[in-house]
Protein backbone atom coordinates (compact mmCIF):
# COMPACT_ATOMS: atom_id res chain seq x y z
CA UNK A 1 0.00 0.00 0.00
CA UNK A 2 1.78 3.15 -1.20
CA UNK A 3 1.22 6.57 0.37
CA UNK A 4 0.35 9.60 -1.76
CA UNK A 5 1.64 13.06 -0.99
CA UNK A 6 -0.30 14.65 1.89
CA UNK A 7 -2.04 11.36 2.73
CA UNK A 8 -1.89 10.89 6.51
CA UNK A 9 -4.40 8.05 6.95
CA UNK A 10 -5.12 5.13 4.66
CA UNK A 11 -7.78 2.48 5.27
CA UNK A 12 -7.71 -0.41 2.83
CA UNK A 13 -10.48 -3.01 2.86
CA UNK A 14 -10.81 -2.73 6.61
CA UNK A 15 -13.32 -4.92 8.41
CA UNK A 16 -14.21 -4.94 12.10
CA UNK A 17 -16.21 -7.44 14.06
CA UNK A 18 -16.66 -7.75 17.82
CA UNK A 19 -16.40 -11.37 18.93
CA UNK A 20 -18.26 -13.69 16.61
CA UNK A 21 -20.97 -11.18 15.64
CA UNK A 22 -21.34 -9.93 12.07
CA UNK A 23 -18.95 -7.23 10.90
CA UNK A 24 -19.84 -3.73 12.09
CA UNK A 25 -17.54 -2.32 9.41
CA UNK A 26 -17.00 -4.02 6.06
CA UNK A 27 -14.51 -3.32 3.28
CA UNK A 28 -13.91 0.26 4.41
CA UNK A 29 -11.44 1.97 2.10
CA UNK A 30 -10.59 5.66 2.23
CA UNK A 31 -7.76 8.13 2.75
CA UNK A 32 -7.49 11.28 4.83
CA UNK A 33 -5.36 14.10 3.55
CA UNK A 34 -3.47 16.61 5.58
CA UNK A 35 -5.29 19.89 6.24
CA UNK A 36 -8.75 18.72 5.07
CA UNK A 37 -12.03 18.87 6.96
CA UNK A 38 -14.09 15.67 6.98
CA UNK A 39 -17.57 14.92 8.22
CA UNK A 40 -18.42 11.33 9.05
CA UNK A 41 -22.16 10.84 8.89
CA UNK A 42 -24.60 8.01 9.15
CA UNK A 43 -27.55 6.83 11.18
CA UNK A 44 -27.15 5.59 14.71
CA UNK A 45 -25.52 2.16 14.66
CA UNK A 46 -23.98 2.74 11.23
CA UNK A 47 -20.54 2.21 12.69
CA UNK A 48 -19.31 5.82 13.10
CA UNK A 49 -17.91 5.32 16.59
CA UNK A 50 -16.30 2.00 15.58
CA UNK A 51 -14.60 3.70 12.65
CA UNK A 52 -13.36 6.51 14.90
CA UNK A 53 -12.03 3.95 17.40
CA UNK A 54 -9.93 2.47 14.62
CA UNK A 55 -8.77 5.98 13.75
CA UNK A 56 -7.68 6.91 17.24
CA UNK A 57 -6.09 3.51 17.79
CA UNK A 58 -8.42 2.28 20.50
CA UNK A 59 -9.24 -0.79 18.45
CA UNK A 60 -7.47 -3.03 15.96
CA UNK A 61 -9.40 -4.11 12.85
CA UNK A 62 -10.36 -7.71 12.23
CA UNK A 63 -8.97 -7.50 8.71
CA UNK A 64 -7.59 -5.08 6.17
CA UNK A 65 -4.75 -2.57 6.41
CA UNK A 66 -4.42 0.79 8.12
CA UNK A 67 -1.53 3.18 7.61
CA UNK A 68 -1.09 6.37 9.59
CA UNK A 69 1.58 8.97 9.08
CA UNK A 70 3.23 6.56 6.67
CA UNK A 71 3.38 3.57 9.03
CA UNK A 72 1.37 0.36 9.18
CA UNK A 73 -0.32 0.72 12.58
CA UNK A 74 -1.79 -2.79 12.68
CA UNK A 75 1.57 -4.48 13.01
CA UNK A 76 3.03 -1.63 15.02
CA UNK A 77 4.49 -2.80 18.38
CA UNK A 78 2.34 -1.77 21.34
CA UNK A 79 5.03 0.42 22.85
CA UNK A 80 5.07 2.61 19.73
CA UNK A 81 1.35 3.39 19.82
CA UNK A 82 1.65 6.29 22.36
CA UNK A 83 3.81 8.34 20.00
CA UNK A 84 1.11 8.00 17.31
CA UNK A 85 -1.69 8.86 19.72
CA UNK A 86 0.17 12.02 20.75
CA UNK A 87 -0.12 13.23 17.16
CA UNK A 88 -3.92 13.05 17.43
CA UNK A 89 -6.54 14.93 19.38
CA UNK A 90 -9.73 13.13 20.27
CA UNK A 91 -13.06 14.52 21.46
CA UNK A 92 -14.94 11.55 22.84
CA UNK A 93 -18.72 11.32 22.60
CA UNK A 94 -18.90 10.96 26.39
CA UNK A 95 -16.08 13.54 26.90
CA UNK A 96 -14.09 11.18 29.16
CA UNK A 97 -12.89 13.97 31.40
CA UNK A 98 -11.03 12.84 34.51
CA UNK A 99 -13.53 13.47 37.31
CA UNK A 100 -11.08 14.32 40.09
CA UNK A 101 -9.06 16.79 38.02
CA UNK A 102 -9.95 20.44 37.50
CA UNK A 103 -10.76 21.82 34.03
CA UNK A 104 -7.21 23.21 33.94
CA UNK A 105 -5.63 19.86 34.80
CA UNK A 106 -7.84 18.02 32.32
CA UNK A 107 -6.73 20.34 29.53
CA UNK A 108 -3.10 20.13 30.67
CA UNK A 109 -3.17 16.31 30.71
CA UNK A 110 -2.01 15.66 27.10
CA UNK A 111 0.89 18.06 27.59
CA UNK A 112 1.89 16.47 30.90
CA UNK A 113 1.68 13.01 29.33
CA UNK A 114 3.90 14.30 26.51
CA UNK A 115 6.45 15.45 29.04
CA UNK A 116 5.95 19.22 28.82
CA UNK A 117 7.37 20.99 31.86
CA UNK A 118 4.94 22.61 34.29
CA UNK A 119 6.42 26.04 33.69
CA UNK A 120 5.88 25.66 29.94
CA UNK A 121 2.29 24.50 30.04
CA UNK A 122 0.65 27.06 32.31
CA UNK A 123 0.32 29.75 29.68
CA UNK A 124 -0.87 27.56 26.78
CA UNK A 125 -3.47 25.86 28.97
CA UNK A 126 -4.74 29.19 30.32
CA UNK A 127 -4.90 30.54 26.74
CA UNK A 128 -6.79 27.47 25.59
CA UNK A 129 -9.33 27.75 28.40
CA UNK A 130 -9.83 31.39 27.53
CA UNK A 131 -10.23 30.44 23.86
CA UNK A 132 -13.10 28.08 24.69
CA UNK A 133 -14.56 30.66 27.08
CA UNK A 134 -13.84 28.79 30.29
CA UNK A 135 -11.03 30.82 31.84
CA UNK A 136 -13.27 31.59 34.80
CA UNK A 137 -13.96 27.86 35.37
CA UNK A 138 -10.33 26.71 35.30
CA UNK A 139 -10.43 25.25 38.80
CA UNK A 140 -13.90 23.68 38.45
CA UNK A 141 -14.27 19.90 38.51
CA UNK A 142 -16.16 18.29 35.58
CA UNK A 143 -19.09 17.37 37.84
CA UNK A 144 -19.75 21.06 38.48
CA UNK A 145 -19.65 22.00 34.77
CA UNK A 146 -22.66 21.98 32.45
CA UNK A 147 -22.78 19.56 29.49
CA UNK A 148 -21.68 22.29 27.11
CA UNK A 149 -18.83 23.38 29.37
CA UNK A 150 -17.64 19.80 29.71
CA UNK A 151 -17.71 19.48 25.95
CA UNK A 152 -15.59 22.62 25.56
CA UNK A 153 -13.07 21.30 28.12
CA UNK A 154 -12.93 18.04 26.14
CA UNK A 155 -12.32 20.00 22.94
CA UNK A 156 -9.66 22.17 24.58
CA UNK A 157 -7.94 19.00 25.81
CA UNK A 158 -8.08 17.52 22.30
CA UNK A 159 -6.51 20.52 20.58
CA UNK A 160 -4.06 21.78 23.24
CA UNK A 161 -1.17 19.74 21.82
CA UNK A 162 -1.78 21.09 18.28
CA UNK A 163 -2.53 17.60 16.91
CA UNK A 164 -1.96 16.75 13.28
CA UNK A 165 -5.40 15.19 13.16
CA UNK A 166 -8.44 16.00 15.31
CA UNK A 167 -11.09 13.33 15.68
CA UNK A 168 -14.40 14.38 17.24
CA UNK A 169 -17.24 12.00 17.95
CA UNK A 170 -20.58 13.86 17.96
CA UNK A 171 -18.98 16.97 19.45
CA UNK A 172 -22.17 18.98 19.13
CA UNK A 173 -24.48 16.31 20.48
CA UNK A 174 -24.94 17.85 23.90
CA UNK A 175 -25.05 21.55 23.12
CA UNK A 176 -27.63 23.97 21.80
CA UNK A 177 -27.51 24.97 18.11
CA UNK A 178 -25.77 28.27 18.87
CA UNK A 179 -22.98 26.53 20.77
CA UNK A 180 -22.79 23.84 18.07
CA UNK A 181 -22.00 26.51 15.48
CA UNK A 182 -19.43 28.10 17.82
CA UNK A 183 -17.69 24.75 18.28
CA UNK A 184 -17.72 24.17 14.55
CA UNK A 185 -16.07 27.57 14.01
CA UNK A 186 -13.45 26.50 16.53
CA UNK A 187 -12.71 23.34 14.52
CA UNK A 188 -12.53 25.37 11.35
CA UNK A 189 -10.05 27.74 12.95
CA UNK A 190 -7.91 24.79 13.93
CA UNK A 191 -8.28 23.34 10.44
CA UNK A 192 -7.07 26.61 8.94
CA UNK A 193 -3.92 26.21 11.02
CA UNK A 194 -3.27 22.93 9.20
CA UNK A 195 -4.91 20.30 11.39
CA UNK A 196 -6.90 17.59 9.63
CA UNK A 197 -10.35 17.45 11.22
CA UNK A 198 -12.72 14.48 11.29
CA UNK A 199 -16.11 15.20 12.86
CA UNK A 200 -18.63 12.42 13.29
CA UNK A 201 -22.19 13.70 13.38
CA UNK A 202 -25.68 12.67 12.49
CA UNK A 203 -26.75 16.34 12.24
CA UNK A 204 -27.05 16.98 8.48
CA UNK A 205 -27.57 20.71 9.11
CA UNK A 206 -24.02 20.91 10.37
CA UNK A 207 -22.55 19.62 7.12
CA UNK A 208 -23.67 22.70 5.20
CA UNK A 209 -21.86 25.02 7.56
CA UNK A 210 -18.38 23.98 6.35
CA UNK A 211 -18.49 24.37 2.58
CA UNK A 212 -15.05 22.95 1.86
CA UNK A 213 -15.59 19.79 3.85
CA UNK A 214 -15.59 16.27 2.50
CA UNK A 215 -18.33 13.91 3.60
CA UNK A 216 -17.87 10.27 4.56
CA UNK A 217 -21.23 8.53 4.73
CA UNK A 218 -21.49 5.26 6.60
CA UNK A 219 -24.42 2.95 6.14
CA UNK A 220 -24.65 -0.46 7.80
CA UNK A 221 -20.89 -0.59 8.20
CA UNK A 222 -20.15 0.27 4.56
CA UNK A 223 -18.55 3.55 3.50
CA UNK A 224 -20.10 5.29 0.51
CA UNK A 225 -17.67 7.10 -1.80
CA UNK A 226 -19.56 7.27 -5.08
CA UNK A 227 -17.45 10.10 -6.56
CA UNK A 228 -14.14 8.80 -5.28
CA UNK A 229 -13.62 12.13 -3.50
CA UNK A 230 -12.51 10.39 -0.33
CA UNK A 231 -9.74 8.51 -2.09
CA UNK A 232 -8.85 11.33 -4.48
CA UNK A 233 -10.06 14.60 -2.95
CA UNK A 234 -10.29 17.71 -5.14
CA UNK A 235 -7.31 19.99 -4.80
CA UNK A 236 -7.94 22.90 -2.47
CA UNK A 237 -6.06 26.11 -2.56
CA UNK A 238 -3.50 26.23 0.21
CA UNK A 239 -3.73 22.52 1.05
CA UNK A 240 -2.02 19.41 -0.14
CA UNK A 241 -4.12 16.75 -1.86
CA UNK A 242 -4.55 15.01 -5.14
CA UNK A 243 -7.41 15.78 -7.44
CA UNK A 244 -9.60 13.06 -8.90
CA UNK B 1 -14.00 33.60 19.69
CA UNK B 2 -10.24 34.09 19.46
CA UNK B 3 -7.92 32.06 17.29
CA UNK B 4 -6.53 29.00 19.01
CA UNK B 5 -3.27 29.74 20.77
CA UNK B 6 -0.23 28.40 19.03
CA UNK B 7 2.01 26.55 21.43
CA UNK B 8 5.36 28.14 21.68
CA UNK B 9 8.35 26.31 20.28
CA UNK B 10 9.61 26.18 23.83
CA UNK B 11 7.02 23.48 24.52
CA UNK B 12 9.40 20.64 23.95
CA UNK B 13 7.80 17.26 24.22
CA UNK B 14 9.34 14.35 26.00
CA UNK B 15 11.97 16.28 27.94
CA UNK B 16 10.24 16.32 31.31
CA UNK B 17 9.13 12.88 32.45
CA UNK B 18 5.53 12.62 33.62
CA UNK B 19 5.99 11.85 37.30
CA UNK B 20 5.98 13.36 40.74
CA UNK B 21 3.05 14.92 42.56
CA UNK B 22 1.21 15.90 39.36
CA UNK B 23 1.40 12.39 37.98
CA UNK B 24 0.42 10.84 41.31
CA UNK B 25 -2.58 13.17 41.48
CA UNK B 26 -3.82 11.75 38.20
CA UNK B 27 -4.63 8.45 39.86
CA UNK B 28 -5.60 9.29 43.44
CA UNK B 29 -6.72 5.74 44.14
CA UNK B 30 -3.38 4.43 42.94
CA UNK B 31 -2.32 4.82 46.55
CA UNK B 32 -2.37 1.13 47.26
CA UNK B 33 -4.65 1.46 50.19
CA UNK B 34 -4.53 2.22 53.92
CA UNK B 35 -3.41 -1.18 55.21
CA UNK B 36 -0.49 -1.57 52.80
CA UNK B 37 2.16 0.19 54.97
CA UNK B 38 1.01 -1.91 57.93
CA UNK B 39 1.13 -5.14 55.93
CA UNK B 40 4.67 -4.28 54.81
CA UNK B 41 5.61 -3.27 58.38
CA UNK B 42 4.45 -6.63 59.76
CA UNK B 43 6.26 -8.54 57.00
CA UNK B 44 9.48 -6.58 57.59
CA UNK B 45 9.26 -6.98 61.40
CA UNK B 46 8.78 -10.75 61.11
CA UNK B 47 11.55 -11.00 58.54
CA UNK B 48 13.94 -8.98 60.72
CA UNK B 49 13.25 -11.30 63.68
CA UNK B 50 13.56 -14.39 61.48
CA UNK B 51 16.78 -13.10 59.88
CA UNK B 52 18.22 -12.17 63.30
CA UNK B 53 17.29 -15.61 64.62
CA UNK B 54 18.78 -17.40 61.63
CA UNK B 55 22.03 -15.46 61.90
CA UNK B 56 22.25 -15.98 65.69
CA UNK B 57 21.63 -19.70 65.30
CA UNK B 58 24.18 -19.88 62.53
CA UNK B 59 26.77 -18.15 64.73
CA UNK B 60 25.88 -20.39 67.65
CA UNK B 61 26.33 -23.57 65.59
CA UNK B 62 29.62 -22.46 64.07
CA UNK B 63 31.03 -21.27 67.44
CA UNK B 64 30.02 -24.47 69.22
CA UNK B 65 31.28 -26.65 66.37
CA UNK B 66 34.59 -24.79 66.34
CA UNK B 67 34.99 -25.09 70.09
CA UNK B 68 34.25 -28.79 70.14
CA UNK B 69 36.07 -29.81 66.99
CA UNK B 70 39.07 -32.01 67.92
CA UNK B 71 38.15 -32.20 71.60
CA UNK B 72 37.67 -35.56 73.27
CA UNK B 73 37.45 -36.97 76.78
CA UNK B 74 39.00 -40.24 77.94
CA UNK B 75 37.01 -41.80 80.74
CA UNK B 76 38.39 -44.61 82.93
CA UNK B 77 35.68 -46.17 85.05
CA UNK B 78 37.57 -48.36 87.53
CA UNK B 79 36.37 -48.72 91.14
CA UNK B 80 39.81 -49.67 92.44
CA UNK B 81 41.76 -46.45 93.02
CA UNK B 82 45.16 -48.10 92.52
CA UNK B 83 44.16 -49.78 89.27
CA UNK B 84 42.56 -46.54 88.11
CA UNK B 85 45.76 -44.56 88.73
CA UNK B 86 47.82 -47.19 86.90
CA UNK B 87 45.46 -47.11 83.90
CA UNK B 88 45.64 -43.30 83.83
CA UNK B 89 49.43 -43.51 83.67
CA UNK B 90 49.26 -46.06 80.85
CA UNK B 91 46.72 -43.99 78.92
CA UNK B 92 48.98 -40.91 79.23
CA UNK B 93 51.82 -42.85 77.65
CA UNK B 94 49.63 -43.92 74.75
CA UNK B 95 48.39 -40.36 74.23
CA UNK B 96 51.89 -38.91 74.37
CA UNK B 97 53.04 -41.21 71.58
CA UNK B 98 50.05 -40.88 69.25
CA UNK B 99 50.70 -38.49 66.30
CA UNK B 100 47.05 -37.34 66.21
CA UNK B 101 47.17 -35.96 69.74
CA UNK B 102 48.01 -32.29 70.12
CA UNK B 103 47.88 -32.29 73.91
CA UNK B 104 46.08 -33.71 76.92
CA UNK B 105 45.35 -32.92 80.54
CA UNK B 106 44.34 -35.21 83.38
CA UNK B 107 41.34 -33.63 85.08
CA UNK B 108 42.15 -33.36 88.84
CA UNK B 109 39.91 -35.39 91.15
CA UNK B 110 38.87 -32.20 92.98
CA UNK B 111 37.53 -30.76 89.72
CA UNK B 112 35.56 -33.94 89.04
CA UNK B 113 34.14 -33.88 92.57
CA UNK B 114 33.15 -30.25 92.09
CA UNK B 115 31.43 -31.08 88.81
CA UNK B 116 29.44 -33.84 90.46
CA UNK B 117 28.70 -31.95 93.67
CA UNK B 118 25.18 -30.84 92.59
CA UNK B 119 24.22 -34.51 92.23
CA UNK B 120 26.29 -36.25 94.89
CA UNK B 121 26.73 -33.53 97.50
CA UNK B 122 29.72 -33.47 99.89
CA UNK B 123 30.80 -35.43 102.90
CA UNK B 124 32.55 -38.62 103.88
CA UNK B 125 29.91 -40.91 102.34
CA UNK B 126 30.42 -39.22 99.05
CA UNK B 127 34.18 -39.53 99.24
CA UNK B 128 33.64 -43.26 99.41
CA UNK B 129 31.97 -43.25 95.99
CA UNK B 130 34.57 -44.14 93.33
CA UNK B 131 34.80 -41.39 90.68
CA UNK B 132 35.93 -42.08 87.12
CA UNK B 133 39.24 -40.62 85.98
CA UNK B 134 38.96 -38.11 83.14
CA UNK B 135 41.58 -36.98 80.65
CA UNK B 136 40.83 -34.04 78.31
CA UNK B 137 42.42 -34.62 74.93
CA UNK B 138 43.04 -32.13 72.11
CA UNK B 139 43.51 -33.72 68.70
CA UNK B 140 45.32 -32.14 65.81
CA UNK B 141 43.31 -30.47 63.01
CA UNK B 142 41.93 -32.97 60.59
CA UNK B 143 41.69 -35.80 63.11
CA UNK B 144 38.80 -38.04 62.21
CA UNK B 145 36.90 -41.19 63.15
CA UNK B 146 39.86 -43.43 62.25
CA UNK B 147 42.10 -41.60 64.73
CA UNK B 148 39.50 -42.01 67.49
CA UNK B 149 39.17 -45.74 66.71
CA UNK B 150 42.95 -46.23 66.67
CA UNK B 151 43.41 -44.33 69.95
CA UNK B 152 40.65 -46.29 71.64
CA UNK B 153 42.13 -49.60 70.49
CA UNK B 154 45.62 -48.60 71.71
CA UNK B 155 44.28 -47.47 75.09
CA UNK B 156 42.16 -50.58 75.56
CA UNK B 157 45.32 -52.70 75.35
CA UNK B 158 46.86 -50.93 78.38
CA UNK B 159 43.67 -49.76 80.13
CA UNK B 160 40.73 -52.12 79.53
CA UNK B 161 38.25 -49.75 81.26
CA UNK B 162 39.19 -46.69 79.17
CA UNK B 163 36.68 -45.15 76.76
CA UNK B 164 37.18 -42.15 74.48
CA UNK B 165 34.26 -39.82 73.56
CA UNK B 166 34.48 -37.05 70.98
CA UNK B 167 32.84 -33.99 72.60
CA UNK B 168 31.17 -33.11 69.33
CA UNK B 169 29.25 -36.40 69.53
CA UNK B 170 27.51 -35.28 72.73
CA UNK B 171 26.23 -32.08 71.15
CA UNK B 172 25.65 -33.40 67.65
CA UNK B 173 21.86 -33.73 68.10
CA UNK B 174 21.68 -30.21 69.59
CA UNK B 175 23.74 -28.71 66.75
CA UNK B 176 21.63 -30.58 64.23
CA UNK B 177 18.44 -29.19 65.80
CA UNK B 178 19.88 -25.65 65.80
CA UNK B 179 20.88 -26.06 62.18
CA UNK B 180 17.36 -27.21 61.29
CA UNK B 181 15.95 -24.15 63.07
CA UNK B 182 18.29 -21.92 61.07
CA UNK B 183 17.08 -23.38 57.76
CA UNK B 184 13.50 -23.08 58.94
CA UNK B 185 14.06 -19.38 59.65
CA UNK B 186 15.49 -18.91 56.15
CA UNK B 187 12.46 -20.70 54.66
CA UNK B 188 10.24 -18.41 56.73
CA UNK B 189 12.03 -15.35 55.28
CA UNK B 190 11.40 -16.62 51.75
CA UNK B 191 7.74 -17.25 52.52
CA UNK B 192 7.35 -13.79 54.06
CA UNK B 193 8.87 -12.28 50.92
CA UNK B 194 6.45 -14.25 48.77
CA UNK B 195 3.42 -13.30 50.92
CA UNK B 196 4.49 -9.62 50.87
CA UNK B 197 4.81 -9.66 47.09
CA UNK B 198 1.40 -11.35 46.81
CA UNK B 199 -0.17 -8.65 49.01
CA UNK B 200 1.31 -5.91 46.80
CA UNK B 201 0.13 -7.77 43.68
CA UNK B 202 -3.44 -7.91 45.00
CA UNK B 203 -3.40 -4.25 46.07
CA UNK B 204 -1.97 -3.11 42.73
CA UNK B 205 -4.60 -5.06 40.79
CA UNK B 206 -7.31 -3.58 42.99
CA UNK B 207 -5.96 -0.04 42.46
CA UNK B 208 -5.73 -0.67 38.72
CA UNK B 209 -9.37 -1.76 38.66
CA UNK B 210 -10.41 1.38 40.53
CA UNK B 211 -8.62 3.60 38.01
CA UNK B 212 -9.36 1.72 34.80
CA UNK B 213 -11.31 4.58 33.19
CA UNK B 214 -8.64 7.17 33.93
CA UNK B 215 -5.87 4.87 32.73
CA UNK B 216 -7.77 4.30 29.48
CA UNK B 217 -8.00 8.06 28.96
CA UNK B 218 -4.29 8.50 29.70
CA UNK B 219 -3.54 5.77 27.14
CA UNK B 220 -5.73 7.36 24.49
CA UNK B 221 -4.03 10.72 25.10
CA UNK B 222 -0.69 9.09 24.35
CA UNK B 223 0.35 7.98 27.81
CA UNK B 224 2.60 4.93 27.86
CA UNK B 225 2.44 1.85 30.08
CA UNK B 226 5.67 2.94 31.66
CA UNK B 227 4.18 6.30 32.68
CA UNK B 228 1.20 4.60 34.33
CA UNK B 229 3.45 2.02 35.99
CA UNK B 230 5.65 4.81 37.39
CA UNK B 231 2.64 6.37 39.13
CA UNK B 232 1.92 3.07 40.89
CA UNK B 233 5.61 2.56 41.67
CA UNK B 234 5.74 5.96 43.35
CA UNK B 235 2.67 5.14 45.39
CA UNK B 236 3.96 1.76 46.59
CA UNK B 237 7.41 3.27 47.22
CA UNK B 238 5.93 5.66 49.78
CA UNK B 239 3.92 2.86 51.42
CA UNK B 240 6.94 0.54 51.43
CA UNK B 241 9.26 3.15 52.95
CA UNK B 242 6.81 3.87 55.77
CA UNK B 243 6.16 0.14 56.32
CA UNK B 244 9.84 -0.75 56.02
CA UNK B 245 10.95 1.78 58.64
CA UNK B 246 8.14 0.86 61.06
CA UNK B 247 8.76 -2.87 60.58
CA UNK B 248 12.51 -2.54 61.01
CA UNK B 249 12.15 -0.62 64.27
CA UNK B 250 9.58 -3.11 65.59
CA UNK B 251 11.71 -6.08 64.52
CA UNK B 252 14.88 -4.74 66.14
CA UNK B 253 12.97 -4.00 69.37
CA UNK B 254 11.59 -7.55 69.41
CA UNK B 255 15.08 -8.94 68.78
CA UNK B 256 16.54 -6.86 71.62
CA UNK B 257 13.93 -8.21 74.02
CA UNK B 258 14.61 -11.78 72.92
CA UNK B 259 18.38 -11.23 73.19
CA UNK B 260 17.94 -9.97 76.76
CA UNK B 261 15.92 -13.07 77.65
CA UNK B 262 18.56 -15.40 76.21
CA UNK B 263 21.42 -13.47 77.80
CA UNK B 264 19.79 -14.13 81.20
CA UNK B 265 20.41 -17.86 80.62
CA UNK B 266 24.17 -17.18 81.04
CA UNK B 267 24.96 -20.11 78.80
CA UNK B 268 28.25 -20.23 76.95
CA UNK B 269 26.52 -21.70 73.94
CA UNK B 270 23.98 -18.86 73.76
CA UNK B 271 26.82 -16.34 74.01
CA UNK B 272 28.18 -17.86 70.79
CA UNK B 273 25.05 -16.60 69.01
CA UNK B 274 25.94 -12.92 69.40
CA UNK B 275 25.34 -10.97 66.17
CA UNK B 276 28.36 -9.48 64.41
CA UNK B 277 28.56 -6.09 62.66
CA UNK B 278 28.12 -7.85 59.29
CA UNK B 279 25.00 -9.56 60.64
CA UNK B 280 23.53 -6.17 61.52
CA UNK B 281 24.32 -4.90 58.03
CA UNK B 282 22.43 -7.90 56.60
CA UNK B 283 19.48 -7.23 58.92
CA UNK B 284 19.47 -3.55 57.89
CA UNK B 285 19.15 -4.72 54.27
CA UNK B 286 15.80 -6.42 55.05
CA UNK B 287 13.64 -3.25 54.72
CA UNK B 288 15.57 -2.23 51.59
CA UNK B 289 14.87 -5.62 50.03
CA UNK B 290 11.22 -5.34 51.08
CA UNK B 291 10.95 -1.92 49.36
CA UNK B 292 12.64 -3.24 46.22
CA UNK B 293 10.37 -6.32 46.08
CA UNK B 294 7.23 -4.18 46.63
CA UNK B 295 8.16 -1.66 43.90
CA UNK B 296 9.19 -4.38 41.44
CA UNK B 297 6.02 -6.39 42.11
CA UNK B 298 3.80 -3.32 41.65
CA UNK B 299 5.54 -2.43 38.39
CA UNK B 300 5.31 -5.96 36.97
CA UNK B 301 1.65 -6.29 38.04
CA UNK B 302 0.69 -3.00 36.39
CA UNK B 303 2.66 -3.64 33.20
CA UNK B 304 1.34 -7.17 32.75
CA UNK B 305 -2.21 -5.97 33.30
CA UNK B 306 -1.84 -3.01 30.90
CA UNK B 307 -0.39 -5.25 28.19
CA UNK B 308 -3.80 -6.88 27.90
CA UNK B 309 -5.26 -3.59 26.66
CA UNK B 310 -4.46 -1.94 23.33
Amino acid sequence: MSTREGEIVQFDNVGLRYGTDREVLSNVTFSLYSGRFYFLTGASGAGKTSLLKLLYLAQRPSRGAIRMFGRDVITLPRDQLPSFRRRMGVVFQDFRLVDHLSAFDNVALPLRVSGVREADLREPVADMLEWVGLAHRAEARPATLSGGEQQRVAIARAVIGRPEILIADEPTGNVDPEMAVKLLRLFEALNRLGTTVVVATHDVQLLRKVPDSLIMRLSKGMLADPTGALRYPPRREGTVGESA
Amino acid sequence: MKRPPALANAVDRGLAPFRGRRAAGLLPQARLGGPMPWVIAIMVALTVVAAGGALALSNMVSTASGDLAGSATVQIIEPDAGQRAAQVEAVQEVLAQDPAVEGFRVVPEEDIAELLEPWLGTGEEVEAVPLPALVDVELRDGAGRDDYARLEAAMREVAPRARIDAQSDWLAPVLSALSALKWMALALILMLGFVGAAAVWLAARNALGGNRKTIEVVHLLGGSDDQVARIFQRSILLDAIIGGVLGFVAGVLAMSLLARQFAALQSGMVAGGTLTAMDWVLIALVPLFAIAIAVYTARMTVLSSLRKSL
